[in-house]
């Protein structure tokens, strides 16, 4: 076979190149392949190094397109339910988070300070004891200093808290009736009204249970833990440290998702805007996606999944409604 | 459909050379994985240091075939600093044979710390990003040639079915989704925007 179905009589040497490798990968792509034609490619890459080089990488990035197929079904239930479980753990990862849940039961302090972020804020809060608290969109805390305890409210949103470890200053975040008491640490915390959620990234953490009583009442941490706490149920997982990493990419104002639902990824774009997106149908919030985006991308979001996930995508005033 | 992955050193077409310990299968996995994510900082890297941007894409192919052929003799150990020093000889031949060589530029090219303040792709950044690359690619290629590739690769039709849908012959679809692989293949592993207003 040669490229004579491509006519490129200026073509440089690598683009005549890439055409004759690229005619015999879309060849042995095209369903009537038999071992005839695989002993005249294998004799055509064995010719040069140049034919080898040029069809190796035309065929390794056909074969990375296969993730775009992938994106349009389901993976199976395996590979689909851990990284939901990351997703929600990773996002939500800050011990502190679980301690936020509702108003502070703990004590009442003396002078508190507040901070808090709108819809698609991102604030560093730099603390004299050189600790440094990241709040994430949609996010309000209180800070205190109760007899020589840091104190943090986490009363809504999600947190990540670098703190210099002061043995006689414990440093306590505050989530509902949920304590963490840092230990020397980098730790997020997470409140999304139902479930609490801590992820410890470096260091050690105490984590608390509020008023539960059974065996995860007080947990300690170690790096890569996440506890996930709700109302009727508590449990901890252990991640890789590089995974929760991810989960902090809102940090550099990224959404990063990797085989998320459809229906997960939306709920995380409209945690930083004010144009929600709504899946409008089960079928279609199934489906799973990979990739990164800004966090205000949900126009480009929203392209993507029309082109990738074939779903329909309308925009109205402010929202963006997805079906199939 | 089906789909190939020819193997060649089990195929018995292996065309290293005798006694060497390098199998075709074990530098086609080494090219793949280590050397293609590099593909995007090599272009930088050439045309920073390269007057002619036409022949961007000649050089590449001539760092690849040297640093295939290398590898057939021992995969190196340091994947990136032997390519970009690859990348830096090749640089060096072709300036010294110019009719015209500022010598300066000789100088300048050998003195050149080796893409060494760039961070390193490393494979996850470069599967992360991977989603956005593909789409981009997508959104690159001409109309009828986006439809033959998304139902080929996206829909999994069959070569026929393709052809029956878009009123064309299987060759013509052959056709358009061969250099719908050489866009992906631009836009995968170089960078994003490398084909627009090509």
């Amino acid at each position: 076979m040669s490229s004579s179905g491509l006519h490129m009589p200026d073509a440089s040497r690598v683009q005549k190149l890439n055409a004759e490798a690229a005619a015999w990968l879309a060849r042995a792509n095209a369903g009537s392949w038999t071992t005839e034609d695989q002993s005249q490619l294998e004799a055509w890459l064995a010719q040069s190094r140049a034919h080898r080089v040029a069809y190796w990488r035309l065929e390794a990035a056909w074969s990375e397109a296969a993730r775009l197929a992938a994106l349009r079904h389901p993976p199976v239930e395996g590979v689909r339910r851990f990284p939901a479980i990351l997703i929600r753990a990773a996002a939500v990862a800050g011990i502190a988070a679980m301690l936020g849940a509702v108003g502070a039961n703990y004590l009442l302090t003396p002078r508190t300070n507040t901070y808090s972020t709108g819809i698609g804020g991102h604030e560093t809060l730099k603390l004299s004891d050189g600790s440094r608290i990241e709040l994430n969109t949609n996010t309000k805390v209180r800070l205190a200093k109760v007899d020589g305890t840091r104190q943090v409210w986490l009363d809504r949103g999600e947190a990540y808290f670098q703190i210099k470890h002061d043995p006689a200053h414990p440093f306590v975040v505050i989530a509902g009736a949920r304590k963490i008491t840092d230990l020397g640490t980098k730790f997020l915390v997470r409140d999304d009204r139902k479930t609490i959620e801590v992820a410890l990234l470096q260091g050690r953490v105490r984590f608390d249970n509020g008023n539960k009583t059974g065996p995860l009442k007080t947990v300690a941490l170690k790096p890569g833990d996440v506890i996930m706490a709700s109302a009727d149920s508590v449990s901890v997982t252990t991640q890789p440290i590089k995974k929760l990493e991810n989960e902090l990419s809102w940090r550099e104002g990224l959404l990063v998702f990797n085989y998320t639902t459809l229906a997960d990824a939306a709920a995380e774009f409209n945690r930083y805007n004010a144009k929600k997106i709504v899946v409008a149908d089960p079928d279609a919030a199934r489906l799973t996606i990979i990739g990164e985006f800004p966090v205000n991308g949900v126009d480009l979001f929203g392209r993507v999944a029309t082109r990738i996930l074939g779903v329909r995508v309308e925009d109205r005033n402010n929202e963006i409604v997805i079906s199939r | 459909m089906t789909e190939r992955t020819p193997d060649l050193a089990s195929e018995g077409a292996d065309p290293r050379r005798a006694g060497a310990a390098v199998t075709t299968a074990q530098a086609h996995a080494w090219f793949v994985r280590e050397v293609l994510p590099l593909e995007a900082m090599l272009t930088r890297y050439l045309k920073k240091n390269w007057h002619n941007a036409s022949e961007i894409e000649d050089f590449r192919q001539d760092i690849y075939e040297r640093a295939l052929e290398a590898a057939e003799q021992a995969i190196p150990e340091r994947t990136r600093a032997f390519v970009f020093s690859t990348a830096r000889n090749l640089l060096i031949d072709r300036l010294r044979k110019e009719s015209v060589v500022p010598i300066e530029a000789v100088a300048e090219l050998e003195s050149l710390d080796i893409a060494a303040d760039e961070p390193g792709p490393d494979r996850s950044t470069f599967a992360r990003d991977l989603l956005r690359r593909l789409q981009a690619a997508l959104d690159q290629l001409p109309p009828r040639c986006r439809e033959a590739v998304v139902l080929k690769r996206i829909e999994g039709l069959s070569q026929r079915e393709i052809a029956g849908r878009m009123g064309i012959s299987e060759q013509a679809v052959a056709n358009h989704v061969a250099r719908g692989m050489c866009v992906l293949a631009d836009v995968v592993y170089g960078e994003p925007d490398a084909r627009r207003g090509a």
